[in-house]
């Protein structure tokens, strides 16, 4: 007794919204989408008109990668444009061009995570130790220093209950070069009497970076679920495609507007985090 | 809004973005004096003729696709 049902709206335009219900929807949802990050934008713009002084670096330039940052941008700009060519590809009832399209697109997303994996792991063996009593670095007295553990330093233990670096009895540190100059100071024992603490430029860093990882991470969940969706096109599209062509490029310009939505995210989050 | 319609706009913020980057960039050349931060600048500044190159080959080739 099954009797096929045709859903009202699923390809011609509604007539209230002027579009099918399937994109109506989608825009809906990244309406909540600009909501969640409007919400975390405001949050830093707040935290950041309320740090005291010397606690936000003047630019994320100071602590982040911004060559890294610009290539992934690049590569997010990139695989808006392989989208929106499988869209039109698919629309012009070209199907392997459009999935040969979608796939450069899930591979340039790819890349990007890759780059932010590389990104994300150079920040935690990056260390800063501030200290009690200034010391002398490369003729200049400072009270914090910036640098990777030698070779031969003594590795770090977290206490569990504060997830913070328990204050060794010395560490050997291998101090970042001046800015300017690609030479580095020689490596530095510090006794553990003088260190404040210890922290490497992980989320517990300090407002910044904890405010540039839950953005940056939130981003990258959503790259995830975007490859997912595209992954499951590359797989299924063909059949389907071959089957409701029109259905399914309808299916492909939703996945596109999410993915130009991310991609928009980014291009807002990049100069906010990397360049302000 | 379609995809061709959001597209024409995410590609005019990254063109706006792009001379923005390359302004930033330059602006850090002039106080710091790093080659990196000049190559930065003119990479952008490329970028950003690139985009507006491909924004107008885009909408010439899909202008039978509605905005809409």
């Amino acid at each position: 007794m099954s009797a096929a049902v045709a859903i009202p709206h699923d390809m011609e335009p509604h007539p209230v919204t002027g579009m099918y219900n399937g994109k109506f929807g989608l825009w809906l949802f990244l309406a909540s989408e600009v909501m969640l990050f409007g919400a975390l934008f405001s949050s830093y713009v707040l935290l950041r008109m309320g740090a005291p002084e010397g606690t936000w670096p003047k630019h994320g330039a100071e602590i982040l990668n911004v060559p890294l940052a610009t290539f992934n941008t690049v590569v997010l700009i990139t695989s808006s444009v392989t989208m929106v060519m499988a869209w039109a590809a698919l629309k012009m009832n070209n199907i392997a061009r459009g999935q040969l399209f979608l796939t450069v697109t899930f591979l340039l997303a790819g890349a990007f995570l890759v780059v932010k994996y590389f990104e994300y792991s150079e920040k935690f063996n990056h260390f800063e130790v501030w200290l009690k009593e200034p010391m002398v670095v490369d003729g200049n007295s400072v009270s914090s220093i910036r640098g990777h553990l030698a070779k031969d330093c003594p590795p770090l233990t977290k206490e569990t209950h504060i997830r913070a670096f328990a204050i060794p009895e010395f560490i050997l540190l291998d101090p970042d070069a001046p800015a300017g100059s690609k030479e580095h100071p020689p490596t530095l024992r510090i006794d553990g009497g003088n260190i404040r603490r210890i922290s490497d430029f992980g989320p517990a860093h300090s407002t910044f970076l904890a405010t540039y990882f839950t953005l940056t991470g939130l981003h990258g969940l959503h790259i995830i679920g975007g490859m997912v969706v595209i992954l499951y096109f590359m797989l299924t599209g063909s059949r389907f495609a071959q089957k409701r062509p029109d259905k399914y490029a309808d299916r492909i310009e939703c996945t596109g507007l999410y993915w130009h939505f991310v991609d928009l995210v980014w291009i807002f989050l990049f100069p906010v985090l990397y360049l302000l | 809004m379609s995809l061709k319609g959001f597209h024409v706009f995410f590609i005019s913020v990254c063109l706006i973005f792009s001379v923005g980057l390359g302004i930033w960039a330059l602006r850090a050349y002039r106080s710091t004096g790093q080659a990196d931060s000049l190559y930065l600048g003119v990479g952008a500044f490329f970028c950003g003729a690139v985009l507006a190159v491909y924004g107008v080959w885009f909408l010439r080739k899909l202008r039978h696709l509605s905005f809409v």
